[in-house]
């Protein structure tokens, strides 16, 4: 867990550094503004990363040494196949035509949305090892 | 219906089990699909179809630009096909074929995952590709044609008074629909890097493909957002009366341009760093050797993705706003790590035993052409020479270098994994000679786009004088392009003519990564076993064990042969 951390937080830090000058060199606002929320980006889940990567025993696949046996056991609980992503699909795209064609395209759009979003939550919850 | 996910055993724990999946067959199983192999198969068809229709467009283009003043299509289409040409290259067929195709088949199996984190997660993905791209494309059934303000929708010409109509509301459209997709897939790919690895699967010894794409998906995290929020707000100045890119309530136009490249130049990365990473596989596995500085190319890969965030506004020098110094500086870094790249490529295949495949021949075909297209942006980096050349043909040229090299690449990736997804071989004879046409294609079709750069043809114009030099050098361009054209037909023959004939075996390579240890097509779950994984190339090793040269070794497997560099 510690690279991955790594990687995250030097990415922070790159923005940190990339703003600074940036902000003081150009006074451009936008630019700055968007290397700021990069920075962040880096930051909060590489902060988070390395908080538990401090706090954890390695796993198995931080372990050079690590055998097959090691990793044995439940992944997890995923659905197998599901009707609800292609629903929400749908429902994005008429979502979206209502953009250009006229808000009538909204109900069966948001219609679709909703269903697939109480579709597919119903589906993890029968899951249940997830 | 709920698969429980279990890692499976070491691979001398278990005879292989009959671990048949079942489930719905036929369109069903297209629709409801979880599998990231069913869905990444989908995403290649879908791009590959989006690539031969960006490609239509574009010989439209050059056979348009073969006479001065060409009558093939109007003015006004002629708008709308350049950029319907760059924005389903770039938006639908380069990213989701890297991103969405081939990581999605491949990043997984690479690490010995059984499927991808977010399996729901990935099929919305390509869901939101596909009606993205339907939404895009459908603009060309509007009463006003499809979008026609170039793939880069400037303002103030993508206004709703310069550009009123459905057709650049559809483009909108399709692209907060495939910008969704792209961010989803790029949490997807970290998700599934930084969890679902084999043990043993360190984060340095995943193979350079799998880190590309880690870094990518990073990258689309950090670009696709803000392009997703410039297109509400474009959305919004063309209908609900805002005016943050017009002049006339107070805007900025030139806003539009730093959201735009903010996500546009790592765009260009996002697009090229996967496919760097398929080349370096295929460069080691067809010279029989480990690939050349490993951790040079990783750092070299997450250099180039950090720098790639800092460079955005050397789209903007003429624009007369922007620091051209800071800009120019960090463009000018970027070589440093792409040089790094291809020394260590060179270097990959020094004193090794090449083998001249289809794929070997495509990816050495990416290096002189990316090659030409990255020394040439070395030249756009400096703000002096850009000046003369901003909006001429020596920018198309430059980066149609880049991108048909990208090409190059993305077709060694199909001639190289196909076999793993497919289960079948492509012809190698067909497959060497679409290389020729390809590349040799690519070189004719993008040299004389330079020179007529340097003697001044601005890029975009469906006419020009009538120029004797102008004329010969687009002439020769179009020829290049007809010749690319036969490669692409000749890649559809090849698939035609060796669908199921030439079954692959599950290691038809000799390959060196985890995807060669399974069958070919891999079963539902990706492995029934796994090897020990002790290096950057778990299968090699267990293929080669008296080749084995690890460092983290116990002594037993140093003990059973020597190590051999």
């Amino acid at each position: 867990m510690k690279v991955e951390a790594k990687i995250l937080l030097s990415l922070g830090l790159f923005f940190g550094l990339m703003v600074a000058v940036y902000w003081n060199w150009g006074h451009e606002n936008a630019g700055s503004v968007m290397m700021f929320a990069g920075m962040l980006l880096g930051f909060l889940p590489g902060a988070y990363y390395y908080w538990w990567s401090r706090r954890m025993k390695p796993r198995p696949e931080d372990d050079p040494n690590a055998t097959q046996a090691q990793g044995a056991g439940v992944v997890g609980a995923f659905p197998g196949t599901s009707i609800w992503p292609f629903t929400l699909g749908m429902g994005s795209f008429f979502t979206v035509l209502a953009l250009v064609f006229g808000i009538w395209l909204l109900v069966p759009g948001l219609a679709l949305v909703i269903w697939a979003l109480f579709g597919g939550v119903a589906e993890s919850r029968r899951g249940g090892k997830v | 219906m709920v698969d429980i996910l279990e890692h499976p055993v070491s691979a001398h724990d278990l005879p292989e089990p009959p671990h048949e999946h079942h489930g719905p067959t036929g369109i069903l199983k297209w629709i409801t699909t979880t599998d990231h192999k069913v869905i990444g198969l989908s995403y290649t068809v879908t791009a590959v179809i989006m690539m031969v229709i960006g490609g239509a467009f574009a010989e439209i283009i050059r056979a348009q630009l073969a006479s001065p003043n060409g009558t093939l299509v109007s003015l006004a289409q002629y708008n709308e096909l350049f950029t319907m040409h760059g924005s389903v290259m770039i938006y639908l067929f380069a990213g989701p074929f890297a991103f969405g195709a081939l990581a999605n088949i491949i990043v997984p199996i690479q690490i010995g995952a059984p499927d991808m984190a977010y399996p729901r997660l990935n099929a919305l993905s390509y869901w939101l590709y596909l009606t993205g791209a339907i939404t895009m494309l459908s603009g060309f059934f509007t009463a006003g044609g499809a979008a026609n303000f170039g793939w880069v929708a400037y303002a103030p010409l993508s206004n709703s008074l310069n550009t009123p109509g459905a057709g650049a509301d559809l483009w909108i459209g399709g692209l907060l629909l495939t910008g969704f997709s792209a961010i989803f897939t790029g949490v997807n790919l970290v998700a599934t890097i930084f969890y679902l690895r084999a043990p043993g699967m360190t984060m340095f010894r995943m193979p350079i493909f799998t880190w590309n794409m880690l870094v990518t998906a990073i990258l689309i995290l950090l670009a696709f957002p803000v392009l997703t929020a410039g297109l509400i707000m474009l959305y919004a100045d063309r209908h609900f009366g805002t005016h943050i890119f017009s002049v006339a309530g107070g805007g900025v136009p030139v806003l539009w341009q730093h959201i735009f490249w903010f996500w546009g130049h790592p765009e260009v990365y996002i697009l090229a760093l996967p496919f760097f990473g398929m080349v370096t596989e295929i460069l080691a596995v067809f010279s029989r050797k480990p690939v050349f500085g490993y951790k040079g190319m990783i750092f070299a890969t997450l250099s180039i993705a950090a720098l790639s965030l800092g460079v955005w506004a050397h789209h903007m020098f003429t624009t007369g706003v922007v620091l051209l110094p800071f800009f120019s500086i960090m463009s000018l870094l970027i070589a440093v790590p792409t040089g790094i790249k291809i020394f260590n490529w060179i270097g990959t295949m020094w004193r090794g035993e090449v083998w001249f495949s289809a794929a070997m021949l495509m990816a050495i075909g990416f290096v002189i052409t990316f090659l030409i297209g990255g020394l040439t942006g070395i030249y756009l980096a400096s703000p002096p020479l850009d000046f003369f050349t901003h909006d001429t043909y020596f920018v198309v040229a430059h980066f149609h270098s880049v991108v048909m090299a990208l090409v190059l690449a993305g077709m060694a990736g199909l001639y190289y994994w196909g076999p793993k997804f497919t289960g079948y071989l492509l012809d190698e004879r067909i497959g060497k000679i679409q290389f020729w046409f390809l590349f040799i294609g690519t070189q004719v079709f993008t040299l004389p786009l330079y020179l007529l750069g340097l003697r001044g043809m601005p890029r975009r114009m469906a006419i020009y004088p009538h120029d004797p030099q102008w004329k010969f050098l687009n002439d020769v361009s179009t020829l290049g392009a007809v010749l690319i054209g036969v490669s692409t037909i000749l890649f559809v023959v090849n698939v035609v003519v060796s669908w199921k004939k030439h079954p692959a075996g599950d290691n038809p390579w000799d390959g060196q990564t985890l995807e060669w240890f399974t069958t070919s097509p891999p079963p539902h779950h990706n492995f029934y076993r796994l090897p020990v994984i002790r290096s950057e190339r778990p299968t090699w090793d267990y293929n080669h064990p008296e080749h084995r040269a690890i460092p983290h070794a116990p002594a037993a497997a140093k003990a059973e042969s020597e190590p051999v560099r």
